[in-house]
């Protein structure tokens, strides 16, 4: 679905955000994006959509260059940016200019998603809360039965009975044929949906598993005291929730945070284990 | 579902279909829900599911029929009791046998929970 080689990309010539990032990605997966402020979540994701251009390095989603913005692959993409502009008019009326761009658009679907997030169809989109326009995109995009989509921090607005609806609207969407790429900081809001976690730091991929890898090699628990087998470990209120290797086969649940803040601070002890 | 912390995303929902199928609600030879109906229902990925009914059918309590289906073993009902069991022994016994422990529970005392709890929540 996705093959990066050797990206290089910076919004300045000194000040490089990707060195040589080398990735694949294939179908059938919710893969989720995590990485501190600045680390190029936002950036790798406008790559892919050919929204900013590579320095050098090569980027084939679906056997096309993105920087070439051809219809082809345009409208088999559906991104749903953190920031976004909607128009000053009404839902049917955006319909009408925006779906005919892509020839999969399922209007049918689009009707039940907006029903799902509650949202009135006649409603003017200007005048829609940032929540409800943020469930508007998602529901637009998703209607487009784009093979790639592609989000940027989608639970950001959304309320608390919002965020469930948008997670079973995700485990519905998630088809064999599709790739879904989440960037998220709410880890909270998404760990469940995600199977793959891609962590970005220090200009390059710090980690690419999916959760079953992880698990399977890392284990997450709750420890009295810390020990020289523990990889990382942060003070809880009944002792520390503790990454060690997996010696004992158990079956833990990963904790997402827990890993993001242990690579983080301990990224050469978990080198070994994802290569 | 709320989740717990302490254990794989797949094996929880295992024992969610594990106690369905125990308490009768979904019965040997009727059709479970479809991995993605689930995944909905669960709020996680389907992958996830995946695992779950790939994992059930290793223990024989549900079967794959191609093309239409999973659906519940003829003897799911042991099967489950076995898997679980073996579960509970491992995972969850230790645990209580500790407090029982600490707490000088006698088993006179306990016997008398426990018949108490299964007449307040089963009606036996």
């Amino acid at each position: 679905m996705i093959n990066i080689n050797n990206l290089n990309f910076g919004y300045s010539k000194h000040k490089p955000l990707f060195k040589n990032m080398s990735m694949r990605l294939s179908n059938g997966h919710i893969y989720g994006l995590l990485g501190k402020n600045g680390a190029g979540k936002s950036s790798l994701l406008k790559n892919l959509a050919g929204l900013v251009y590579a320095q050098s390095g090569t980027l084939d989603v679906m056997g096309f260059n993105p920087a070439k913005r051809q219809p082809a692959l345009l409208e088999q993409i559906c991104f749903i940016p953190e920031e976004f502009y909607l128009p000053s008019v009404k839902i049917d009326a955006y319909l009408k200019a925006n779906a005919p761009f892509y020839k999969n658009f399922d209007h049918q679907y689009f009707a039940t998603l907006l029903k799902e997030f509650d949202i009135p169809a006649s409603n003017k989109l200007i005048e829609m809360s940032y929540g409800q326009k943020k469930k508007f995109i998602i529901a637009f995009g998703l209607a487009t039965q784009a093979k790639l989509v592609i989000m940027d921090e989608p639970t950001n607005g959304l309320d608390i009975p919002s965020k469930a609806q948008f997670r079973k609207i995700m485990a519905s969407a998630m088809t064999d044929e599709r790739c879904i790429i989440i960037s998220t900081h709410q880890v909270r809001d998404l760990d469940n949906l995600i199977d793959t976690v891609i962590m970005l730091d220090e200009n390059d991929v710090a980690l690419k598993a999916s959760v079953e890898e992880i698990t399977a090699k890392l284990t997450f628990k709750k420890v009295k005291e810390v020990d020289d087998s523990i990889f990382y470990a942060e003070p809880s209120l009944s002792g520390y929730n503790a990454v060690m290797p997996n010696y004992h086969h158990e079956e833990s649940k990963l904790d997402m945070e827990l890993l993001f803040n242990a690579i983080l601070a301990e990224k050469i002890k978990f080198k070994p284990l994802f290569s | 579902m709320e989740f717990r912390d302490n254990k794989a995303i797949y094996l929880q929902i295992a024992e969610y279909v594990c106690e369905h199928i125990l308490l009768g609600k979904w019965k040997a030879d009727e059709k479970v829900p479809s991995v993605r109906e689930l995944a909905v229902e669960m709020e996680v990925n389907p992958n996830t599911v995946m695992r779950t009914y790939e994992l059930l059918q290793n223990k024989n309590i549900i079967n794959n029929k191609r093309g239409i289906g999973f659906f519940v073993e003829e003897g799911a009902i042991d099967n489950v009791k076995n898997y679980r069991k073996q579960q509970f022994i491992i995972d969850e016994l230790p645990v209580v046998f500790r407090n029982i422990y600490l707490l000088d529970i006698s088993f006179d005392e306990l016997e008398n929970q426990y018949k108490t709890f299964v007449k307040e929540n089963f009606n036996a």
